[in-house]
């Protein structure tokens, strides 16, 4: 078995990009971590990709190059990109090939997400009435957890002002102007306690990156940060889901929990190790309760860690060092494989104004519908 | 609770899905499902070939608050079937009820004041009328405060 490196990175700026398909932007990123390998296509033995709303990944093969490459569509939800990492990895650390690509775009419609309760397995009533809603899913968990955990709405703050701030600083993010504090926590509310400035958009963009074994990257000569770990788990009895017209009394660990657990246990090492994270921040909330799922923090410090700066840029852990998808916005296909690009940017010291000295173990982790969550643990 | 949907039926309103609520003389009851392998409780009672597992289950009428939050813009149609639109929406409440040793349900929450919501405080079933867009207005379950239920 051999280790897994990431030896090339693209991406196709996140935003809105009107003129573009998804596909255009999905060939851009593939062709910008090709350059950055200085590799060509027809080097590439397998590609996994996926995007939810702008055609098969492997539409794009036409204008990549038609060469029988054995390419597999893939579809995660909000845990595509992750999903296709971890095929990509599984390919590789098998033996079975050397080098190949994983990629993801999309390109969504404005506004919140469209939901079909009956592709869900849900009745239509449901939708109907007006309960299938992502966004209030979110409120409702973080709702509960600032009840539980004593997170105040000055924290929820804390986060969107620090992404967007950490967005200024990264040419693929789309929220590019820092927003301060009180215009966050009086823009409007959209789903109590979660404001317009607290939420992610849909958007559009792409990412791709080439993996390598150990053997081909030294032929190559190329290097790249290694896979320590990676996971992919999903919903178990007791948590709490998108979607969810009841929930169990009894209640369970989150997928991201187990995810995340699997992960470490992978990469031989814990939470202390982490050097950076970007976890989904899908919301303000999202990150606040993702810091406590990944074990990064306990339930109720992230209000203390909030306040002292500890995961902004120069903090002792910085999260979401490119403004996650509170800045960066939320092409479902390529959202996972950004925080993975913006990792390897950090490990490999190139990440400019937003880069973190000395940063070595990085981290990511994206959650998505129905109820699954995708990890990695990046080692320089 | 239940004096209102009788007087919703006698106006010709009807359930807005069928096994989703009970009209009985001692009130109107949500009904859940109990699952024939392991006893675990579900809401709605699933339907088509899953339904085979399950028996229909009364779910108890009072719980208390696990979670809320307010839907403050008008939801995309579809699958919101409102007779509003984006003028005329209203916000509402919605939120999760514990029913205890039972099921957490999903449910729109009919409060006079929603920033008096409170994890933890009690609720009541109720209905309430849900105007369809598709013409004919229909009822659906609401969960109030207990205060504001009797």
């Amino acid at each position: 078995m051999s280790n897994v490196h990431i030896v090339g990175a693209g991406i196709h700026p996140f935003g809105r990009h009107d003129g573009k398909t998804g596909l255009d932007m999905g060939v851009h990123a593939v062709r910008e971590a090709l350059a950055d390998a200085d590799l060509a296509w027809t080097d590439m033995q397998f590609a996994f990709g996926g995007s939810s709303a702008a055609g098969n990944a492997d539409a794009m093969l036409p204008q990549l190059g038609l060469t029988g490459i054995q390419f597999i569509n893939v579809a995660n939800g909000c845990a595509t990109g992750g999903s296709s990492l971890l095929a990509g990895y599984w390919a590789i650390k098998s033996g079975e090939f050397d080098i190949g690509i994983v990629t993801g775009f999309d390109k969504h419609p404005r506004g919140a997400f469209n939901a079909d309760p009956e592709s869900s397995g849900l009745p239509k009533w449901y939708g109907e009435i007006g309960l299938m809603l992502t966004t209030q899913f979110f409120a409702c968990k973080i709702q509960r957890y600032m009840g539980l955990h004593g997170i105040t709405p000055l924290a929820l703050a804390r986060v969107a002002e620090k992404a967007y701030e950490n967005g200024s600083k990264a040419p693929h993010a789309w929220r590019r102007q820092p927003v301060d504090i009180d215009t966050i926590l009086n823009s409007q509310m959209l789903s109590d306690p979660l404001t317009k400035f607290m939420f992610c958009s849909p958007a559009e963009g792409g990412a791709a990156l080439i993996l390598a074994s150990d053997k081909k990257m030294r032929e190559l000569g190329l290097q790249g940060p290694r896979i320590l770990g990676a996971a992919v788990r999903t919903r178990v009895n007791g948590s709490f889901e998108v979607f969810s017209p009841s929930l169990d009394v009894e209640r369970g660990p989150s997928p991201t929990q187990i995810a995340s657990k699997a992960a470490y246990e992978m990469a031989g090492i814990g939470p202390p190790e982490i050097d950076i994270a970007q976890i989904q921040d899908t919301e303000s909330g999202a990150e606040i309760m993702h810091m406590s799922e990944n074990g990064l923090c306990g339930d109720g410090e992230q209000e203390k860690l909030l306040a002292e700066g500890a995961t902004r840029l120069g903090g002792r852990l910085p999260i979401n060092t490119d403004g996650g998808c509170l800045a960066c916005g939320e092409p479902i296909g390529a959202s996972g494989l950004r925080q993975v690009y913006e990792n390897v940017q950090q490990l490999r010291g190139r990440a400019h104004d937003r880069q973190v000295e000395g940063a070595r173990i990085a981290y990511t982790q994206v959650y998505g519908a129905p109820g699954l969550s995708a990890v990695s643990i990046l080692g320089a | 609770m239940a004096t209102r949907l009788r007087e919703d039926k006698a106006m010709g309103i009807q359930a807005i899905a069928p096994d989703l609520i009970e009209e009985r003389v001692d009130g109107v009851w949500l009904i859940g499902g109990r699952r024939k392998s392991d006893g675990r409780i579900v809401f709605p009672l699933p339907s088509g070939v899953a339904r085979a597992q399950y028996e229909p289950e009364r779910l108890s009428r009072e719980g208390t608050l696990w979670s809320f939050t307010v839907q403050r813009f008008r939801p995309k149609t579809p699958p919101y079937a409102g007779a509003d639109d984006d003028k005329t929406f209203k916000p509402f409440a919605l939120g999760y009820v514990e029913l205890p040793g039972q099921v957490i349900v999903e449910t729109r929450i009919e409060a006079d004041d929603v920033s008096q919501l409170r994890i933890g405080m009690k609720m009541g079933l109720s209905t309430a009328a849900f105007p369809h867009r598709g013409g004919e207005p229909v009822v659906t379950y609401v969960f109030r405060p207990i205060e504001q239920a009797q």
